[in-house]
């Protein structure tokens, strides 16, 4: 029941903090924290207690209702180590994207928060649906408020940015939409059931073309090269928060998708194609980090790091060792944290500047001593600097693909210098060097302290006890058969 | 002819009882209002007793050599009753606005139903025509009903024109079957072994059919007729008057399915194809939300021909279902025009929809879901068709024409959101006063975008009357 609680929650707020707005405006807000918080509690707390007595077996919770018996679709929602993960780094954001929209929206704010918790409520159940017809409906269902998000609360160019996110998603969508009916009857199983999708025997050529269905869906929303060419622009000229959830939480629907999905369902289609898919995922590691340093609009560049680091969590994905698969899951968390701080970063900047272009900005460091501290933190942890989450994350990523493929992998260290190039450029532009402009400009205020104060204690609790997360995981990852 | 049988017409004895009743009634004295009830009263009367037949599940009734009542009928039947029932309702709302003679056009449109029901009952080529001519013959006086207004009047004198010709397509191929086969019932046309003069035969109907459900490359006429005729005179036409001729269509091609006639399969699926395309790509620019929504119909009905293309059980089931779903979309877009449109003037313009998410939130909220629905994104009736379609598609493992579908619906989701950004962004200068939006046309729509909620969220019992449509 509380997996079904989960989203109604989310959904329920969301309609009250619209129609609580319209009453007495700045309701919507505190009405829209409480959901969000509301869920992370309960999560937190159904997980203290172990889910009552499940812990051992696969699935800690699950539930299921018929819902289309005549295709054998039923709501089924299950949360096991890797489900629980993603979603406490998903409430966890999502408060975030709440306190960040705090002053920034002024317009259409009940729509706004609506928006947002409904997104948020799609993320949740992707992150929860094992009946694969559900789990479409929720990556679908995503899709119309994250646009609607862009569309009407963006920057200058939404409009094209929007479309451009929306037309790649559902070209994916509609992929994978062929790919599990194929599976669903190709399977012989005629159940759209995960459970019983597992260890299905396919021919290898069938498995192969669906797997690449699958793939593909994943690998837009991911994004891998070449099908990244949304991510920039919807990043871009999305509002703060938007680019927040955009990539922490959007982009690890493509990344658990894979884990969730491609690999146990297709593993041996999987291996046979994991050579492409490392490369493509060094391909991504390399170009996004070089991009990244061209990029003269902060946002933008922020967004070529994420595909970036991105290229780790396919290296690792396809991998197929225990020790990467547990650096991918930390990667996507750490990069949810450290990634999703530059965005509210640059957000914070161009509040305060009215501009994301880093050539008008340089020696903010005088200006804002404490703002720049927390960039140089977040900086640091974007390009791996030990001690902090994404060093975890990349060194097992790394540490595991290399039996894989050792090529593929040395190449993609180069991937670490690369990144400390661009942070270290992005720290040299915005805040070095000499002051374009001389007018005062305020430094953190608290509510941002609270922000940053959060995400930084993430990261380092990330970095210092990582085994808390691999706990979790252990029976995921004990569980695929083929490590 | 006992009077038994004459139980399973019912709904089309009660919807020409009507027309009498209206047709004295304006004789005596002209109330719109009270025209409007009796038509809506009848279409009511005949939907009630069209779903009390489907709920009695009595299976097939052969009733004289001409007309069959069976599952697909019935609910075909109650699809054409509910859109006349829906379309009484907005244009007593659309006409009320209007100076003209109001009463005859419920007359009409009561005909057209009547005709439409004929066709989706029809077991034999001269109750096929006879309901086809009454369809199209009503529709062309509907188109240009309002006749100050000079675009409706030319949309009016094209249909009658074209429908004719079509008509004269359709008489020639039904006489060449007949020189063949020697007989006027659907079943026989797929017993023979395919001679030429049956291939010409089948080839002229196929023109018809394919001019009626405005497939490519026989589309030409759509945009302008939707453009012209009135609103609601659209809404009908989008919906009732397609379902009736894919009625028809799935009871003639059933018996032995499409595959039987490789030539007519293939001369479909290229049709299919091109529509798909066609469809979506000319709609791409379009500046005035009738001729979108016409082009997006020839779209529509390429993906149902993908259903008939497919054949089998899946196939015609998942061609009513996605009927079914089309219908209701598209009576709330064309609720949305209808409403929309004051005076003189048609809500046509791309233009006279900016900023409506602002100023009319509830009847954006109302186009927003439509759009949506005929994209096919979830929580809509248009998810659940697609997903059908799709499911049906790939089981037959069509996929070439799934491939051609997903990649023709992906160019078709960028005008569903043009309309939805026009209506989402602001509008600079003050606009012009949009129409109140009234009881009757608030609650149509609310109506209708509840029916399209279910349909996507809970389609199991749609799902279930659909799944006993066995044998088709």
């Amino acid at each position: 029941m509380m997996l079904i609680g989960l989203i109604v929650v989310l959904i329920a707020g969301g309609v009250i903090a619209w129609a609580a707005e319209s009453r007495r405006a700045g309701t919507a807000r505190w009405i829209a924290l409480a959901a969000v918080v509301f869920d992370g509690g309960w999560l937190g707390w159904a997980g203290a207690t172990g889910f009552g007595n499940s812990l051992g077996s696969r699935w800690l919770a699950t539930v299921s209702y018929p819902w289309i018996p005549m295709f054998r679709i039923s709501f089924e929602l299950s949360l096991d180590g890797l489900s629980l993960v993603m979603l406490a780094l998903t409430f966890f954001l999502g408060a975030i994207a709440v306190l960040v929209s705090w002053r920034e929206i002024t317009e259409r704010v009940g729509f706004y928060f609506f928006n947002l918790l409904l997104t948020l409520a799609g993320v949740t159940g992707v992150f929860l649906a094992t009946d694969l017809f559900l789990f479409y409906f929720f990556w679908e269902l995503m899709l119309v408020p994250m646009y609607l998000l862009i569309a009407i609360w963006g920057h200058e160019n939404r409009r094209y940015a929007s479309f451009k996110f929306f037309l790649f998603t559902q070209l994916g969508g509609l992929l994978m939409l062929v790919a599990i009916l194929g599976l669903v009857f190709f399977s012989g199983v005629h159940s759209f059931s995960y459970e019983k999708l597992l260890d299905t025997k396919l021919d290898p050529r069938t498995a192969m073309l669906l797997m690449l269905g699958f793939f593909v869906a994943f690998a837009i929303k991911l994004p891998a090269i070449p099908l990244h060419t949304w991510l920039p622009d919807a990043h871009t000229e999305a509002p703060t928060a938007a680019s927040v959830i955009l990539a922490g939480l959007l982009l690890k629907t493509g990344a658990y998708g894979l884990l969730r999905f491609v690999l146990p369902l297709f593993p041996y289609a999987a291996r046979e194609f994991a050579p492409v898919a490392m490369t493509i995922g060094v391909i991504g590691i390399l170009y996004g980090a070089v991009l990244a340093f061209a990029q003269t609009d902060l946002k933008r560049m922020v967004a070529y790091t994420s595909v970036s680091h991105m290229g780790f969590v396919l290296l690792g994905a396809f991998a197929f060792t225990a020790m990467a698969y547990r650096g991918v899951v930390m990667q996507m968390l750490c990069h949810g944290l450290s990634t999703g701080a530059l965005f509210v970063l640059a957000g914070v900047l161009q509040e305060r500047l009215h501009t994301r272009d880093l050539r008008r900005m340089g020696g903010l460091w005088a200006a804002t001593p404490r703002l720049g501290a927390v960039a140089l933190f977040f900086v640091l942890a974007s390009l791996g600097l030990p001690g902090l989450g994404n060093f975890v994350a990349e060194f097992l990523v790394l540490a595991g693909s290399f039996r894989a493929n050792p090529i593929a992998t040395s190449l993609a260290t180069i991937g670490f210098v690369l990144a400390t190039v661009y942070a270290l450029a992005l720290m040299q532009r915005a805040f070095f060097g000499a002051r374009a402009a001389t007018d005062s400009i305020a430094d953190l205020s608290p509510r941002e302290w609270l922000i940053f104060g959060a995400m930084m204690a993430g990261l380092i609790y990330l970095g210092l006890f990582p085994d808390g997360v691999f706990r979790l995981l252990e029976h995921v990852v004990r569980a695929k058969s083929m490590l | 002819m006992t009077g038994y049988d004459l139980l399973f017409l019912l709904p089309l004895v009660i919807v020409a009882g009507t027309v009498l009743l209206v047709m004295s009634s304006i004789a005596l004295r002209r109330r719109h209002l009270l025209v409007a009830l009796m038509s809506d009263a009848g279409f009511l009367a005949a939907l009630i007793a069209n779903l009390a037949l489907l709920a009695a599940d009595d299976g097939s009734h052969q009733v004289t050599a001409l007309l069959i009542v069976d599952r697909s009928s019935l609910i075909f039947g109650a699809l054409i009753l509910f859109a006349g029932l829906i379309v009484t309702l907005l244009s007593y709302d659309y006409l009320k606005r209007r100076d003209e003679r109001r009463e005859e056009y419920y007359l009409l449109l009561l005909l057209a139903a009547a005709g439409a029901l004929v066709l989706a009952g029809a077991a034999h080529f001269a109750s096929f025509f006879l309901g086809l001519e009454l369809l199209s013959v009503s529709l062309f006086a509907m188109i240009a009903y309002l006749r100050t207004r000079p675009d409706a009047l030319e949309a009016g004198v094209k249909y009658l024109v074209l429908a004719g010709a079509s008509s004269a397509f359709m008489l020639f191929g039904v006489a060449l079957i007949y020189a063949q086969t020697g007989r006027l019932d659907f079943s026989a046309l797929f017993m023979m072994r395919a001679s030429p003069w049956l291939i010409a035969g089948l080839a002229l109907l196929v023109t018809a059919v394919g001019f009626k459900l405005a497939l490519a490359p026989f589309h030409w006429w759509t945009p302008d007729i939707y453009q012209g005729a009135p609103a609601p005179v659209t809404a009908f036409m989008a919906t009732a008057s397609k379902a009736a001729m894919v009625a028809a269509l799935l009871r003639i091609a059933a018996p032995a399915g499409l595959d039987q006639q490789p030539r007519l399969w293939y001369a479909l699926a290229a049709m299919s194809v091109i529509s798909m395309f066609l469809g979506n790509l000319l709609a791409l620019r379009q500046n005035s939300v009738k001729r979108l929504l016409a082009y997006s119909s020839i779209a529509h009905l390429g993906y149902v021909l993908v259903a008939l293309l497919v054949g089998g059980t899946a196939g015609s089931q998942a061609a009513t279902f996605y009927l079914i779903a089309y219908t209701v979309t598209m009576l709330a877009a064309f609720g949305v025009v209808s409403v929309m449109s004051a005076g003189e003037t048609e809500a046509d313009a791309l233009e006279t929809y900016r900023g409506l998410f602002w100023r009319r939130p509830f009847v954006a909220a109302v186009m927003t879901a439509s759009l949506l629905s005929l994209a096919g994104i979830p929580l809509t009736a248009g998810f659940v068709a697609k997903f059908y379609l799709v499911a049906a598609g790939v089981r037959d493992a069509q996929w070439a024409l799934v491939l051609v579908l997903i990649a023709a619906s992906v160019i078709g989701l960028f005008y569903y959101l043009r309309v939805i950004w026009t209506m989402l962004s602001a509008s600079d200068p003050a606009p012009a006063a949009l129409p109140a939006l009234s009881l009757i046309g608030g609650t149509v729509l609310a109506a209708l975008v509840v029916a399209l909620l279910w349909l996507g969220l809970y389609p199991a019992p749609i799902l279930r009357l659909i799944g006993r449509v066995s044998g088709l």
